[in-house]
């Protein structure tokens, strides 16, 4: 166990995936059973290990980075293997390695065309590295290796296994199919956004002194005051671009529902529960610490912003007619509240932001998952034509009336205390920003709960009330099976276990938290 | 006594490539592989020479380490030569691995395809450790000469002949335009010697004077030829059509490198007090190869066509940190070297590694012509997953090898962000990069997500295996592709070797 916490518990919990993709790779392509176990068995080893680390965790100092190590990795640059986690990370690690074993229990029995299984779990498992690695990485370099990571597999897994259906786009004779474009999308969005956050990442190196990739010492740097000024304005900005196009932020969210709708569920789902949560993590552990000043310049603009995207998010989703291009849209709108958590630079904002973040992943997280398995029986992401599911597929039905209840803020479950706790902090924010603007927002913001509230009921009324369509009458279409349900009920216990005692996530983060704002803004 | 083993390397390759003419005269038809084995000897022994250089320290009976001076400072073997020298070394045999079986497929066998490549590498080599004037544009020459050959190959393909006419024509006059601006320089420093001149340029009325900056302009523009930086690249992707794919290869890596290896070493050393002179303008070059390679690699349909666009804006990005030469202190001069020879070696591998991947899949789709790769994936899976490996780390895709040369050419101008012109360089590096994804991502796209053509004979194409020698040069690249991308510090000793360099001079 001393090794477990000298670097060698989180390297596991970050590599095996990798190594399990590296092993199933020499598998031959036949042994689909195998293939699947191996795969399944790393990422349990890496949820596993992740669980160690959360009984091993001493939450009485959540504020410092544990489990730690800082090796030699390309000292040409000054880049370290440094890594380590604090009761920010934690959660969201957690999260990360949970969501990988889910999807690939719910992918046991549901694969997408061209089946293939070998090339999906290898994709799947990499991606797993990727996610995990970003959330221990504090070195800029290894997070920015992390960070990147996860573009290939995605771009692989919506271009090869998603929506073949055509779209027209504007300005184009010819009709391609939806996941070319989308997947094709989502990485340009993604890479153009992180070539400037690589910009700013070694900005910041050249003007700490000694030079530094390190997050830690360029926190302290920055708490010194270093990056004031002309240039940690410059830097705050193409951070930001890498950040918020990965959240995404309005007006940079356009990749979002193109890439959700496209992507199959697995792809979804990840997209949803993990890879949005990249940015605004991003944004707590880089950008706030590292340039306090320019956060409190910015905050306005942020707040703004995601207020904005809460209202569009909302009415977007009021004029959609695929089930998961509404859920997708949700996401903007809720990525708006964790982002107005942060943008009050308070420990109750930042605390919001982060319980906002896990609730928001296992929440959409099932809601993508229950909208695959419906296109998965009625062959149709069509609203209109889905009504009355909850009398073809009971089961189903129910779980999606539960999660769209959970998602729309309902108090007691897992999406209450994000929204809630964001517009509270939105009141209050940090002395120095602009109430007449915070204030507003929280205002905008409490009207966009009612939105919410507004399409997840109309939805939920479009696609579980009413009579069945004639069509479904006479087809034999089976209710949850027992791979959807053991991939949904530990979501389910979830939500409610956050909703009922938030404590599970605020335990963790809020001594980090705090610790975080004190040494940032003083607060 | 002469250092004869100084000068090893050179002198092995010499007598390898008279053996290969020997060998193609002597050897009756059947055992006419032979010429190529010996070829490919020739170039592994003399990559002994240079490891017992580069290791003089540790071999018993070795003396004289460090650098070594011959002919009275023309010639100098230090560590940045043997590193180059590795370098072309490396990049001769994997075109050769890469031409043996495309040679023997084809209707032009002749031996002297292996004679002129290795004298085109043993040009290389010279130039690697030529440090005046002379010695480096006989060197040069060496290396375009047997090219021309090369390019023009196919004798009876009209496209070849052209590839190798346009090639010829402006080389010979990329060379007319040096050789003025090396007469005008030498004519007002009165030296030859890259040492000679970076002093002699420090003296005032000699650096500033017109006729010396018009000097060192035409030596540049001679080489911007060589690298094909827009504006003097417009030969490149009509050559690297035209000629035998290896030879494209060869040329996009090797002869390009060789022109980068002229570029550094001239304004690292023979103009090192004068970076005012040669900044500004590669600073144009880089923007100007990376913008208009990328934009015009958009529209290719010609898998050759688009690697060489591609390989014009690559090289955009290999000038990059040339550019702020002019306000770097001696740390940030050593980065940006240290920058470009990397970007330079990581370039190779994974140009030569697509280039050895193009060859196998148009051998077994029969047409280079991007869109009958469509659904590659489903008849030959391996070479498809290497295609997508070899053009992502094109791209720069971590973890793959290109983002850590992607990485430090960015942090060489970043390194001066107090200076706008660095951070719009860095910028509009920034946005090539994410340009140049959408061609390499098509390319991908195609061949993962696209339907077989019908034209494609599939069942053909199972049946054609790719060749062993070829195969050989595949796992290589791809080898080094992903090591150096996880754990780039391997390439970290030229970070060594380039402080040493900058320091010297």
């Amino acid at each position: 166990m001393e090794m477990f916490d000298d670097g060698w518990g989180l390297s596991l919990i970050v590599f095996l995936p990798l190594a399990g993709a590296g092993l199933i790779l020499l598998l031959p392509k036949a042994q689909e059973g195998l293939i699947k176990l191996v795969g399944l068995a790393f990422a349990l080893l890496s949820f596993a290990a992740s669980v160690v680390a959360i009984l091993r965790f001493d939450f009485g100092a959540a504020e410092q980075f544990q489990f730690g190590t800082d090796l030699s990795w390309i000292s040409a640059i000054g880049s370290r293997y440094h890594i380590g986690i604090d009761g920010i990370s934690l959660p969201l690690l957690v999260l990360s390695t949970l969501m990988t074993v889910l999807a690939i229990v719910y992918s046991l029995n549901h694969w997408p065309e061209p089946h293939n299984p070998k090339a999906f779990l290898v994709l799947l498992l990499l991606l797993a590295t990727g996610m995990n690695g970003t959330f221990v990485a504090l070195d800029l370099v290894l997070f920015f290796i992390f960070f990147e990571l996860v573009l290939l597999p995605m771009y692989f897994m919506i271009g090869i296994w998603g929506d073949r259906a055509k779209i027209r786009l504007p300005g184009f004779r010819r009709e391609v199919e939806t996941r070319l474009y989308a997947s094709i999308k989502f990485f340009l969005f993604t890479l153009f956004g992180s070539a400037f956050m690589l910009l700013g990442f070694l900005a910041l190196y050249f003007k700490s002194d000694p030079h530094t990739f390190d997050m830690v010492a360029l926190a302290e740097a920055g708490q010194m005051g270093l990056f004031d000024g002309t240039f940690g304005a410059w830097v705050f900005a193409a951070l930001f671009i890498g950040f918020a196009v990965k959240v995404p932020m309005w007006p940079l969210h356009t990749w979002l529902p193109d890439a959700h709708t496209a992507a199959p569920t697995v792809g979804s789902v990840l997209l949803a529960a993990i890879l949005l949560k990249l940015g605004s993590y991003g944004f707590i552990r880089i950008s706030l610490p590292i340039l306090p000043q320019q956060a409190q310049d910015w905050a306005p603009i942020i707040a703004v912003l995601a207020v904005i995207a809460i209202i569009y998010g909302a009415l977007a989703c009021l004029a959609q007619t695929d089930l998961k291009r509404l859920i997708a849209f949700s996401s903007v709108g809720h990525m708006g509240f964790v982002m107005l958590g942060i943008s009050t630079l308070t420990d109750v904002g930042i605390n919001a932001a982060v319980i906002g973040m896990v609730a928001h992943g296992i929440i959409t997280g099932m809601l993508f998952f229950l909208a695959g398995s419906m296109q998965h029986r009625y062959h149709t992401r069509d609203m209109a034509r889905l009504g009355g599911n909850m009398k073809t597929l009971p089961i189903i039905g129910g779980l999606m009336a539960f999660t769209a209840m959970a998602s729309l803020g309902l108090p007691g479950l897992a999406g209450f205390w994000g929204e809630f706790m964001a517009l509270l902090a939105s009141f209050n924010p940090l002395d120095g920003l602009s109430l007449v603007v915070f204030r507003t927002a929280m205002v905008v913001g409490a009207v966009g709960t009612v939105l919410t509230a507004g399409y997840m009921l109309w939805m939920l009324q479009k696609v579980n009330l009413g009579e069945p369509s004639e069509e479904w009458a006479g087809k034999d279409l089976h209710d949850a099976d027992k791979f959807e349900l053991a991939a949904w009920v530990p979501l389910v216990l979830g939500i409610v276990a956050i909703g009922v005692y938030p404590k599970i996530v605020f335990g963790a983060t809020n001594d980090a938290v705090t610790e975080l704002v004190r040494r940032a803004f003083g607060g | 006594m002469f250092d004869y083993h100084a000068l090893a390397p050179e002198l092995i390759i010499g007598i390898a490539l008279l053996a290969t003419i020997v060998a193609d005269l002597v050897l009756p038809d059947r055992l006419k592989y032979l010429v190529g084995v010996t070829a490919l000897l020739g170039l592994v022994a003399a990559a002994v020479p240079l490891l017992t250089l580069a290791f003089c320290g540790d071999i018993s009976g070795c003396t004289d380490t460090g650098t070594r001076t011959l002919f009275g400072g023309s010639y100098v073997v230090d560590d940045f030569a043997l590193v180059l020298k590795g370098l072309f070394i490396v990049s001769g045999v994997l075109s050769l691995l890469l031409s043996v079986g495309y040679l023997e497929s084809d209707d032009y066998y002749q031996g002297e395809f292996y004679f002129l490549l290795l004298a085109s590498v043993t040009g290389a080599l010279i130039m690697a450790s030529s440090r005046d004037l002379l010695t480096m544009f006989v060197g040069l020459e060496l290396v375009s000469a047997p090219a021309f050959l090369l390019a023009g190959w196919r004798k009876g393909d009209l496209r070849s002949n052209e590839a190798s006419l346009k090639f010829f024509l402006t080389g010979v006059l990329s060379v007319a335009v040096m050789l003025m601006g090396m007469s005008l320089v030498y004519g007002l420093t009165g030296q030859l010697t890259f040492e000679g001149i970076a002093s002699a340029a420090s003296v005032s009325g000699v650096g500033d004077s017109p006729a010396f900056v018009l000097g060192v302009v035409f030596i540049l523009v001679g080489f911007a030829f060589k690298v094909s930086a827009v504006p003097f690249h417009f030969w490149a992707p009509d050559t690297y059509q035209g000629a035998p794919t290896p030879v494209a290869a060869y040329l996009s890596v090797g002869s390009k490198a060789a022109g980068v290896v002229g570029l550094l070493a001239l304004c690292y050393q023979a103009f090192s007090t004068v970076p005012e002179i040669w900044g500004p303008l590669l600073w144009v070059l880089a923007v100007a190869s990376m913008t208009v390679g990328n934009l015009i690699a958009l529209r290719q349909t010609n898998i050759v066509r688009l690697l060489g666009y591609s390989s014009i804006a690559q090289g955009g990005f290999i000038l990059v940190p040339f550019a702020m030469a002019a306000s770097y202190d001696t740390v940030g001069l050593s980065d940006a070297f240290f920058a470009s020879v990397t970007y330079v070696l990581i370039y190779a591998f994974m140009n030569l590694g697509a280039f050895a991947v193009v060859i196998a899949v148009a051998a077994k789709t029969e047409s280079g012509e991007i869109e009958d790769w469509g659904g590659l994936n489903r008849y030959a899976p391996g070479l498809a997953a290497l295609l997508g490996l070899f053009f992502f780390s094109l791209a720069g895709i971590p973890p793959l090898a290109g983002w850590f040369a992607k990485f430090v050419m960015f942090r060489a101008v970043i390194g001066v962000f107090e200076s706008p012109w660095a951070v719009a360089l860095a910028v509009i590096a920034a946005v090539n990069a994410v340009i140049a994804l959408v061609y390499y991502a098509k390319v991908v796209k195609t061949v993962y997500m696209d339907a077989v053509p019908v034209t494609v004979p599939v069942d053909r194409a199972t049946q054609t295996p790719v060749p062993r020698p070829l195969a050989l040069a595949i796992g290589v690249t791809a080898a080094m592709v992903v090591i150096v991308g996880f754990f780039p510090q391997v390439l970290g000793l030229f970070g060594e070797i380039s402080e040493r360099l900058v320091a010297g001079p």
